[in-house]
């Protein structure tokens, strides 16, 4: 029995990052090394089992290196993120922390960035948030303080200058790895590579995108980001992910804010003997195709109930190349 | 109105030389304002830029306005309020996420822009509203900024000059003076 107040086997100490580094994330180790990286999204439990949660994380962590614990998505309500993170992160897994802007104002962000920093959780999303009207309780109070863009150079400026948005000064600052999110597929397209250069002014060191179908959509903006030079200044990882049906996937393009799926997608999910295989086949194809563009540093799979399949989807892709991101014993930098 | 702001989106570019004009005449008038006091023409300057900008812009006089900075298409219109952007939530054809029938104000916010000389101002990150100037004027905290940052270039030699002696300006305080000097004080009155 250890005594009270020693909690060596539960928290990791305060660990400094790695020189060239900003923080001791393992997601920032694996992308700075050049090797391609995978996170996988986990779809948050309705429930206070902590059991539920590592059940969920099981079929993603073999090949992640981050797991993002969703804040509400859709504004729906779920176990919060931060809650997630804490109980992945000391069984030791990489966790990436969603901050929606929709639900909290700057006060209780700042606060609980220092609480998952506290935990141990390293790596950090920035998103606006779906509306309120999309999600199970549309009469709910929209907070959004900050907006995705002021939130990530909150965030850096609590990192870098070691003080909160009102100059008080944080005595230990929040190690993060700071993220952002794109939607190349949507409108207004031109712009959207202009928006990518804000948030990487901002301050964010990676970028995880919505889901990406459409590939020659997503290959002219990444000509016009590799035209920025942005695919040197930050970590972009598309997102994807395996349909269930062609029924499915025409109700994500109309219920779904921001998701676009070409038709000739819906048409071969529609023509396929066995959909759900098809779903699979598809995403590995895209997998490969978009590893293959130019500024690519990774994926980030969203598999909402879909989870079984991603172990499948990415050792048949061959991204990891025989690497195996396990999960590390706690006590070890994330 | 929405029609008026659509109007005021597609002629951003005459809208954006009226509101320079507009700032030099507010920052000529700031040795008057300072002298009524701020606080007393606060009240009625806020109630005409309610019914201007209202009219134009469908503003919601946050008090912080950067309307040059977003292709004069206000983004309190948002219904997220995002200062930086539109969100990823922007449906086909350019429409809000939230209110389908409404133009997202941020895909109208970069026509604005590239129709607009100042236009690459759209690139700079803004910072979160400060809710506490909602309802003020924005017109006046802008000419306020603007006047004191002339009246701080204008003293920059005087402060210099008391940085340069700090010893002196300890133990013979007038000789290298760092406070502002009252108007009256002076025989040659640098200010206008
Ligand atoms: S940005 Fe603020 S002050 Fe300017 S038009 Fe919009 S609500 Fe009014």
């Amino acid at each position: 029995m250890s005594e009270p107040g020693d909690l060596g086997d539960i928290v990791r100490p305060y660990a400094d990052p790695p020189p060239g580094h900003v923080s001791d994330s393992r997601l920032e180790r694996v992308l700075r090394s050049g090797r391609f990286a995978v996170t996988a999204e986990l779809n948050p439990p309705d429930s206070a089992d902590p059991s539920d949660v590592f059940d969920a994380a099981r079929p993603l962590g073999e090949v992640a290196d981050a797991l993002n614990a969703t804040d509400a998505s859709g504004a729906n309500c779920h176990m919060s993120s931060i809650g997630i993170c804490a109980l992945l992160t000391r069984a030791g897994y990489g966790t990436v922390y969603q901050i929606s802007c929709r639900d909290r104002n700057r006060i209780a962000i700042q606060g609980d960035v220092l609480g998952a920093a506290a935990m141990g959780v390293r790596n950090v999303l920035c998103l606006t948030g779906d509306g309120v009207g999309t999600g199970d309780q549309p009469g709910a109070r929209p907070v959004f303080d900050f907006d995705s863009i002021s939130l990530v150079r909150t965030i850096r400026t609590m990192r870098d200058e070691g003080v909160f948005l009102s100059g008080r000064k944080i005595t230990r600052p929040p190690r993060m790895f700071i993220g952002a999110a794109e939607n190349p597929c949507i409108e207004p397209r031109e712009w959207r590579p202009e928006r990518l250069a804000k948030k990487v002014e901002a301050g964010a060191d990676f970028i995880q995108t919505n889901y990406i179908f459409d590939l020659p959509v997503f290959e002219k903006f990444m000509a016009r980001v590799r035209d920025l030079g942005l695919h040197e200044r930050v970590f972009i990882l598309p997102g994807v992910g395996p349909l269930a049906s062609a029924k499915a996937a025409r109700w994500m393009r109309s219920n779904v804010p921001g998701i676009h799926i070409p038709d000739a997608v819906i048409e071969r999910m529609e023509k396929a003997a066995k959909p759900a295989e098809e779903g699979k086949r598809i995403c590995i194809e895209l997998i490969q195709q978009i590893r293959d563009v130019a500024g690519v540093a990774g994926v980030h799979v969203m598999a909402y109930r879909r989870e079984h399949q991603v172990s499948e989807i990415i050792l048949e892709s061959g991204v990891l190349a025989g690497r195996r991101p396990r999960r590390r014993v706690v006590g070890q930098a994330q | 109105m929405y029609r008026v702001r659509l109007f005021a989106i597609r002629k951003a570019r005459s809208f954006e030389w009226l509101y320079r004009r507009l700032e030099a005449v507010m920052v000529a008038c700031d040795p008057l304002f300072r002298r009524i006091g701020y606080n007393r023409v606060e009240r009625p300057v806020a109630f005409v830029e309610r019914i201007t900008k209202g009219f134009l812009f469908d503003c919601r006089m946050c008090g912080q306005c950067v309307l040059s900075s977003t292709g004069m298409s206000c983004p309190m219109n948002c219904p997220k309020q995002l200062r930086n952007g539109p969100c990823g939530g922007v449906r086909p054809g350019g429409f809000c996420e939230v209110i389908p029938e409404m133009k997202c104000v941020w895909t109208l916010a970069w026509q604005g822009a590239a129709r607009m000389k100042g236009g690459d101002k759209i690139r700079e990150v803004l910072p979160p509203v400060d809710r506490s100037l909602q309802g003020s004027s924005s017109w006046l905290r802008v000419s306020r900024e603007k006047a004191a940052k002339l009246r701080e270039a204008r003293e920059a030699g005087r402060t210099a000059l008391a940085q340069a002696f700090p010893n002196a300006r300890v133990i013979e305080p007038a000789s290298a003076p760092l406070a502002e000097e009252p108007r009256r004080a002076t025989t040659g009155d640098t200010r206008k």
